[in-house]
């Protein structure tokens, strides 16, 4: 089914007790598109990044991956909690990005990458192992393999963070804020990188500041604030010609 | 070189200055070893300490065996209570509100008493309940045995000791489960990992680092409150045997001093193996870069050819002197 959407938010709405984060949000994401989520801090870009992999749990409204209903079995028109395994099974096909990086410190760049396809996958270890480094030799950092993260560059790190995700070979790439943690000169390493996924094919949604990435990659650009989609388009005309005031206010602060 | 001559003894003069010095340590210390020898002379010479007893009983067949015991008594009840305090720290953390409360409740008795009302308890059981039953309530039993016989001394030295000790352990290892940042759990969740492969793999290693010194001191602590197991009582163990037969030879200072001998024995090497566990668990975050050796051979060949090399791996570029200058060559072993 290539024509079905990658990611299908349905008037998706989460709460934190009486806090509501997300106010139904709806949106497709569609195969191979990358899409960025911008807006002020608190406005839910990165909860509703964190609901599609069920990091966190929708309180209500659907949202499906590659047709498949996230956190939710569905039976007789009556909707099953997912057991934790086959959450985790989901999970595999979404890969995550943090703006900590997150890495294992007690690993290798190496062993970082392997870890999941070994532990989850089941996969044999030479093979894990040739993969990892083609991966880690795609993002740059070949020669840094056998390093462990606390003596690589945060730019560095970010890189082997999506090296590990990329090893689960998903299916859709989640970035929360990537690039936020970083010197400012060590960014452009890690949106290189970024770039070069989204021209290999890469479904990816990005929680971002980089307009500039916004603009040269994406290829829809939608706007969050106070928990709603306020706008959302082709980047280019977005940014250069906001609709909605609230748009306006925070490009004329971020630009 | 132009570079040479730019960055050396014009532009960057070392500095050759007289270190603060500190004549007070080396006073006090002379002092204390003088205090310290006096002492030792004194002791040598002391009848009470009767160094020929010590010498004699250090390595009697019956003080050896009952160091052993002791030495099994601290192993065998620390595994155990190693593995139930890592259930408990688990349980403690579980969001499962009746698992949490058992574990609760366990550490609420067991912390909240001493260890040796426990022993005395646990050397009461047999008195207590006669006898084992295995089968359904309010019928005959299945299986019957005598409490006493199925219970040596040696277990329920162990039982007691473990129980106690694994309430400890549980809030140890607890304090190092939540040590690990969150977002270790949140990384290995997205890429699939279930819970249990996520607490093995990624966060109990990462705990270790935080568990193993205040473990390290249980282990210890363990070595010698197996003293206290005479409580049940058991009398085979370091302490007591030493004890007993002081009793009947009188030689009481002597064989305090053999048994101390044996427990600082012990700790000592306990304490060595904790050094080499510290030391497999803090990979990652010491200093140790695998090819560090590397780095500062190509840093002296390329600083050799052009004087000037940035410096891998900190984050601003750094200004190496070439090693033909004398000055240059020590400020780069301070680096």
């Amino acid at each position: 089914m290539p024509d079905t959407p990658m990611v299908v938010a349905d008037r998706v709405s989460k709460s934190f007790g009486s806090n509501e984060v997300l106010k139904s949000i709806s949106l497709e994401v569609k195969r191979g598109e990358v899409m960025c989520l911008v807006g002020p801090s608190g406005s839910g870009k990165s909860t509703f990044l964190r609901c599609i992999n069920h990091l966190e749990v929708v309180s209500s409204g659907r949202l499906s991956v590659d047709g498949e209903l996230i956190g939710y079995r569905e039976a007789n028109h009556r909707l099953y909690e997912m057991r934790p395994k086959e959450a985790a099974r989901q999970r595999r096909d979404i890969g995550m990005v943090f703006q900590r990086f997150n890495l294992f410190p007690h690993m290798t760049a190496l062993q970082n990458v392997m870890e999941a396809p070994i532990r989850v996958k089941g996969l044999s270890k030479a093979g894990v192992e040739a993969n990892a480094r083609v991966l880690l030799a795609r993002v740059g950092l070949a020669e840094r393999a056998d390093y462990y993260p606390a003596h690589l560059s945060g730019g560095q790190q970010q890189r082997v963070a999506i090296a590990r995700a990329l090893a689960m070979e998903p299916k859709l790439m989640l970035f929360d804020e990537p690039t936020s943690a970083l010197d400012p000169e060590l960014v452009g390493e890690v949106l290189d990188v970024m770039q070069g996924l989204a021209r290999d094919g890469m479904t990816m949604i990005v929680v971002t500041h980089e307009m500039g990435f916004a603009r040269e990659v994406a290829d829809s650009l939608v706007f969050m604030d106070g928990g709603v989609v306020v706008e959302s388009g082709v980047p280019t005309e977005v940014l250069a010609n906001p609709q909605h005031h609230r748009t306006q206010a925070f490009l004329s602060k971020v630009l | 070189m132009t570079n040479t001559a730019v960055n050396g003894e014009k532009t960057e003069p070392g500095i050759k200055a007289i270190r603060l010095r500190h004549p007070w340590r080396n006073t006090f210390a002379v002092v204390l070893l003088l205090i310290v020898a006096l002492f030792v002379a004194d002791a040598a010479m002391r009848p009470a300490y009767d160094w020929p007893a010590v010498g004699k009983y250090l390595f009697d067949q019956r003080i050896s065996q009952a160091a052993f015991v002791t030495l099994q008594l601290t192993v065998y009840s620390m595994i155990i209570a190693i593995i139930l305090g890592v259930t408990l720290a688990i349980m403690r953390l579980s969001p499962n509100p009746v698992v949490n409360s058992i574990a609760w409740v366990y550490l609420w008795v067991f912390r909240g008493t001493p260890v040796y009302v426990q022993l005395v308890f646990w050397g009461l059981i047999g008195t207590i309940y006669q006898s084992i039953d295995i089968g359904l309530p309010f019928t005959e039993p299945w299986v019957s045995f005598p409490t006493r016989v199925a219970l040596s001394a040696f277990v329920l030295a162990i039982v007691g000791l473990a129980l106690n000790e694994a309430a400890y352990m549980a809030e140890i290892v607890r304090a190092g489960l939540l040590s690990v940042d969150s977002g270790q759990e949140e990384a290995a969740t997205a890429l699939g990992m279930s819970w249990f492969q996520t607490m093995v793999r990624v966060i109990v290693p990462q705990s270790m680092r935080v568990i193993i010194p205040p473990a390290g001191n249980e282990v210890i602590s363990m070595l010698k409150t197996t003293s206290l197991v005479t409580a049940i009582p058991f009398t085979l163990e370091l302490y007591t045997r030493s004890r007993d037969i002081a009793a009947v030879t009188f030689d009481t200072v002597p064989m305090l001093i053999v048994a101390s001998i044996w427990y600082l024995f012990f700790t000592s090497i306990l304490m060595v193996g904790q050094y080499f566990l510290e030391k497999r668990f803090a990979r990652g975050i010491g200093d140790r870069r695998p090819d560090k050796k590397a780095d500062d051979a190509t840093a002296s060949v390329a600083g050799a050819m052009t004087g000037v090399i940035p410096v891998v791996g900190s984050g601003q570029p750094t200004v190496v002197l070439p090693p033909t200058d004398p000055r240059a060559d020590s400020s780069k072993g301070e680096r």
